[in-house]
């Protein structure tokens, strides 16, 4: 699964025009935006889980979860992109990604269809974007009814790291 | 069996195998160098191992084989079948002596002369000139030769067993037999059927079935079995006219045929393809034979079991197998998930009765357990493993040192996981070691003490409570604790006065000091300067514990005790705020149920939390406010996990403790490691994570919560290094709480003033003490100084200025280790420590004085100061603490450092002062080497440097003198100090 996994922070429009006319993404709602993550990165997508608290983490990290015997660091996407905590009531999903060989279980919203999009519709991201979240945006692409933002998922993953440099 | 000698059974069965394929690819490629040197170093390895363990007959046999494979070598002689089938003999006999070694774990008797004449001859070079009395047929157009060899016979033999196994009518007759050991047999008998390279295994092996020939099969059978030949003979591409004369051969060897000594005894001789028809019996009947033979072989010694031995590959070879340790690891964790998944399945079972699925489910229960117990035994090893090494190395030293030495290993089966074997064997080697060089006296002197010439040394493991127990004992001459003080002495490890003080058993461990060894000379053996010290961190670095007994001439007794796995480590669960943590066991000390009526409760000193334990102080952690968890404090009632790391006791409050439970560890995920109190987490049997508190961790940690950064590592080597330094201490009552304490040194006078006579001036007490205004200073702010009645107070002098501590109650002048368990940041506290078997704080002097002399005489008029720069090196926070006010005070401008590297890093960060002023017990670098290192040539070299020390004998202060230090000044001795200070700084400027 990571053998032939691309990598990870390879420019978005080499890796787009890689992969030819069409690029698949798992689309996933996180407070109402639409973001999508390459299909070939995801590894599962799970309902709600039981998630242990993992005391001292930083804030984004949302716990633990054990997936078929792996376990498997949760990080809650809300929190990484600076948006406020996910209501009580409503519960959450996983996309599952596997990371230099680590698993990852990103917590959003929704998980929706896997898009095909056209790589004529890919772009950069706007310089006005939020800064937080242009880290996290490889770029956007344009749907008919919406946008959607492609997560680096490398940079949302490197949390400690990032902030500590 | 002895494990060096299954080892060997093993690995020169590999060496054989390999061998066998090598040889006959050399037969091809005669001139192929690295093909030879490989097939040379194989059997002189097995030559020398041979040697090694002492086996001559093996010996011989293989020295005779790597003669002629030397010669070859040294092109001195060719390459030719001839040459390659006598060694192959060789190593066949090699391998049957193996196969009787395994069985009785000694050589057969007999000699091997025969087969070595005819090696030796063919060293000579006399054997390729007399081809025929050497074995091997005058080949070109033997049967052997048209049928393709020994590589077709294997094959064949393959090929055809393929087929027999497969038949539904012939399996019945393999069916117990070990197809390995058949298919050997069945080599050896085609070969010799069809006139290959006789040996006399063969014979053996020929004239072993002939007295079985009567246990036939259906006749339906024997032609199944023919068939199958043919067939096998056919696939292999044996030449037509070649295989019909195989069958011929096998066909004419049927029971009806007579047996026929010649094939016995006289293979080599006897013209292939005429002889052998008559002597031997059908292939096909062979496996029926081996079955039978295999019988009476085990009743009647003799001549079937002679067979056996050249038939049976060596079974230790086919027990074991080479797996790459990941491939473990993926079976481990996929055994955890089925684990997991059975856990589910039994809890789903739980709430049906009566489910059909009860019975099968109970099965896959076992069988899961099974399993699982199965895969992690497959990463553990006989502790046997890590002494294989050690009688060799015993013996070894018993020559060199002229020593008797008698080495006994008991419990060698004992299992661990090879991680830890790994790790043990090099601390296991050193104490062995040990035990010989300084342990066990020479033969003489053992006489003089009426013990036996040889000495013992025991080795002996075994499993206790979940982790191995290793005990290394000698009944040499013990611990001679007047030496043992004498070299702490000399090494300044300890002080006359604090030796006199130890227990035995406190100068017993000063051997697991750094820098110690009792050797009276550095022999070859030992005293390397790796020392008990490097064994027992060691042992510590893989969560082991090491202790030492002793009794003087009698001997001592080390033991070790570690945990069986790393990877599996035995956890005890505990609950805290409704989050469940796994401690390991190892750890874990005991563990205490606190409540509010019960005579375990936690105390409180300021906010920290103890517990008294038997009359010991135990500092105490809550989980909660370490891990930010939960609301509140601790409930009234719960638990304290006793936890010892290293040295270092403490307890962890949680509000349940549930079972101990065997778990994988699992390191936490890349962006989780900077957490420290966390040493992995795990999956539990009910498929929820959850996370390992990491004691070691904790501790640090907790030590951090009080205190500002370093001073946290620096306690725990404070109290490693200095912790059984005893200073005289002024006990008394003051203000709330525990009894307080102050190092007497620092405490010029005890008074007692009436407290009529105090004043009030500008907010603050005084009284007129000897003609001067002294300020009186209370313990805290909240403690007021009272009306009437007489005041004890403290009288602290700082040259002509005095400032009065008010206290409660003097209470004792005791002596003791000061060694502070907590650290505090409140103002006017060091922290606690355990004096006189209480909990007591320990002042900071330096605060009250600054609190007087700040509101008194205003800032430091720095009259002996004048602002110069200090730099105070010393790895005790105690001290520093101490010390740095004081300077302060006397107007110096004080810079401190931790350790002699942290100080060199100011020197680096082109920090200048005007005197330095440096620890001498450090650990790193101590003060000796850091005077060196300054005064050769760096910038501070004309640097004036005061060294402070404890130790200041005459030979130490010389020794100070010799190295740079200006001046040597004893700890505590403030007023020497200052006026030390105060002269170097003169020595500097009259120099200038």
């Amino acid at each position: 699964m990571t053998a032939d996994e691309p990598k990870a922070r390879t420019t978005a429009g080499a890796e787009v025009e890689a992969a030819g006319e069409m690029q698949d993404y798992v689309s996933m709602t996180i407070g109402g935006q639409l973001f999508g993550v390459p299909v070939l990165k995801v590894q599962d997508v799970l309902g709600t889980q039981r998630i242990t608290r993992i005391p001292l983490a930083p804030p984004e990290v949302a716990g633990s979860l054990n997936l078929r015997g792996r376990i498997v660091t949760a990080i809650d996407v809300r929190l990484r992109l600076g948006l406020p905590p996910r209501p009580e009531s409503e519960t959450a999903m996983s996309v599952v990604i596997d990371q230099g060989g680590e698993l990852y279980s990103l917590l959003v919203d929704s998980v929706g269809e896997v898009l095909s999009l056209r790589v004529r519709d890919f772009e950069r991201n706007p310089p006005n974007l939020d800064p937080r979240w242009r880290d996290f945006s490889e770029g956007i692409h344009r749907l008919k009814q919406s946008l959607l933002v492609v997560l680096d998922v490398a940079r949302l993953l490197q949390i400690g790291r990032a902030e500590a440099a | 069996m002895d494990d060096l000698l299954s080892e060997f059974l093993t690995e020169t069965a590999e060496s054989l195998a390999v061998l066998d394929v090598e040889l006959v690819k050399l037969e091809q490629n005669p001139n192929d160098p690295a093909l030879l040197g490989n097939i040379f170093r194989l059997v002189h390895t097995i030559k020398g191992t041979c040697g090694f363990l002492g086996l001559p007959r093996l010996e011989a046999v293989a020295h005779a084989g790597e003669n002629v494979l030397g010669k070859v070598r040294d092109g001195e002689l060719e390459v030719t079948p001839e040459a390659v089938s006598l060694i192959l003999e060789c190593l066949d006999r090699v391998r049957s002596l193996m196969g009787t070694l395994e069985q009785t774990e000694a050589e057969p008797a007999g000699e091997d002369s025969a087969l070595i004449n005819r090696l030796n001859a063919l060293a000579d070079g006399v054997g390729a000139a007399e081809p025929a009395a050497t074995s091997a047929p005058p080949a070109a157009s033997s049967l052997y030769d048209r049928v393709g060899g020994l590589a077709a016979i294997d094959a064949i033999v393959e090929v055809f067993y393929g087929s027999v196994v497969a038949d539904e009518q012939l399996k019945g007759y393999v069916a117990d037999i070990n197809l390995d050991i058949l298919q050997a047999g069945q080599r050896a008998f085609l070969g010799g059927l069809i006139g290959g390279p006789a040996s006399e295994r063969e014979a053996a092996q020929a004239s072993a079935h002939r007295g079985f020939v009567t246990a036939a099969m259906e006749p339906q059978d024997v032609a199944a079995v023919d068939e199958y030949l043919r067939a096998a003979l056919a696939a292999l591409e044996v030449p037509a006219d070649a295989a019909e004369t195989v069958m011929g051969l096998i066909a004419a060897s049927r029971p009806d045929a007579a047996g026929s000594a010649v094939q016995a005894e006289a293979p080599s001789t006897s013209s292939p393809t005429i002889d052998m028809p008559a002597t031997a019996e059908a292939p096909g009947e062979a496996p029926e034979r081996e079955r039978e033979a295999a019988k009476p072989a085990a009743s009647t010694a003799g001549k079937p079991g002679e067979a056996e031995e050249g038939t049976k590959d060596s079974a230790v070879a086919n027990q074991s197998i080479r797996v790459n340790v990941d491939l473990l690891e993926n079976l481990m964790t996929m055994v955890s998930e089925l684990v997991l998944t059975r856990n589910q399945v039994l809890q789903i079972l739980r709430t049906q009765k009566d489910s059909e699925f009860a019975a099968p489910l109970q099965r896959l229960n076992h069988v899961t357990s099974e399993l699982q117990e199965g895969v992690m035994k497959t990463r553990m090893q006989p502790i046997g493993n890590a002494w294989a090494k050690l009688p060799r190395l015993v013996r070894d030293l018993a020559h060199d040192l002229g020593k008797k030495i008698d080495l006994q290993m008991i419990g060698a089966d004992t299992e661990l996981d090879r991680q830890v074997l790994e790790m043990i064997k090099d601390p296991l080697t050193h104490m062995v070691r040990n035990s010989a060089d300084h342990g066990l006296e020479t033969p003489e002197e053992r006489r003089r003490r009426k013990k036996p010439d040889t000495g013992k040394i025991t080795l002996n493991a075994y499993h206790e409570g979940g982790h191995i127990i290793i005990e290394i004992s000698d009944d040499g001459r013990g611990l001679a604790l007047e030496k043992i003080k004498a070299k702490a002495l000399q090494n300044g490890i300890a002080t006359q006065a604090e030796l006199d003080d130890f227990t035995v058993q406190q100068v017993q461990q000063l051997v697991f000091r750094p820098g110690f060894s009792t050797a009276d000379k550095v022999t070859s053996v030992s005293g390397r300067g790796v020392g008990m010290d490097v064994v027992k961190t060691n042992i510590e670095k893989i969560g082991g514990t090491i202790e030492l007994r002793s009794t003087e001439g009698r001997g001592s007794t080390f033991v070790i005790k570690i945990p069986l796995t790393l990877a599996i480590v035995s956890a005890l669960i505990v609950e805290c705020a409704g989050e469940r943590f796994a401690i390991p066991q190892i750890s874990v000390v005991e563990l205490v149920r606190i409540s509010a009526n019960s005579d375990n409760s936690v105390e409180r000193i300021k906010d920290t939390p103890v517990l008294r334990l038997r009359n010991r102080l135990l500092p105490l952690v809550s989980l909660r406010e370490m891990l930010h968890i939960g609301e509140g404090d601790d409930a009234e009632d719960s638990f304290i996990v006793v936890t010892q790391v290293g040295t270092h006791s403490f307890g962890m409050i949680v509000d349940r403790v549930f079972d101990t439970e065997e778990i994988v560890v699992k390191p936490v995920a890349p962006i989780l490691r900077h957490i420290e109190i966390f040493s992995g987490n795990t999956i539990l049997g009910d498929g929820s994570v959850i996370m390992i508190l990491d004691p070691n961790g904790i501790a640090i940690s907790s030590g951090q919560m009080n205190l500002a950064e370093a001073v946290v590592a620096d306690v725990a080597t404070h109290r490693d290094h200095r912790g059984e330094e005893r200073v005289p201490l002024l006990l008394f009552r003051a203000g709330d709480g525990a009894p307080k304490a102050v190092p007497l040194a620092l405490v010029a006078r005890l008074e007692e003033i009436d407290l009529a006579t105090v004043e009030r001036s500008n907010g603050v007490c005084v009284v007129q003490y000897r003609g001067q205004l002294m300020p009186l200073i209370s313990i805290s702010a909240d403690h007021q100084i009272g009306e009437t009645g007489k005041q004890p107070i403290l009288v602290f002098s700082d040259r002509d200025r005095s400032m009065g501590l008010a206290v409660d109650a003097i209470l004792d002048i005791v002596e003791d280790r000061l060694a502070v368990e907590l650290s505090t940041d409140e103002p006017g506290r060091i922290g606690s420590a355990i004096i006189a078997g209480h909990a007591t704080d320990i002042i900071d002097a330096g605060y009250y004085l600054t609190q007087a002399f700040r509101d008194w005489f205003g800032t430091a008029e720095g009259d002996g100061g004048d602002g110069k720069r200090v730099l105070l090196i010393d790895d005790s926070p105690f001290f520093r603490n101490l010390l740095a006010p004081l300077l302060s005070v006397a107007g110096y401008d004080v810079t401190t450092a931790e350790s002699a590297a942290k100080a060199l890093m100011l020197h680096e960060a082109g920090e200048d002062f005007d005197v330095i002023i440096s620890d001498i017990e450090m650990p790193g670098m101590n003060g000796f080497e850091f005077a060196q290192t300054v005064k050769k040539g760096t910038r501070w070299q004309n640097t004036p440097m005061v060294a402070l020390s404890s130790h200041s004998s005459p030979r130490d202060i010389d020794r100070g003198r010799a190295v740079g230090f200006n001046d040597y000044v004893a700890k505590f001795d403030r007023d020497a100090l200052l006026q030390t200070l105060s002269e170097s700084l003169m020595d500097v400027r009259g120099a200038a």
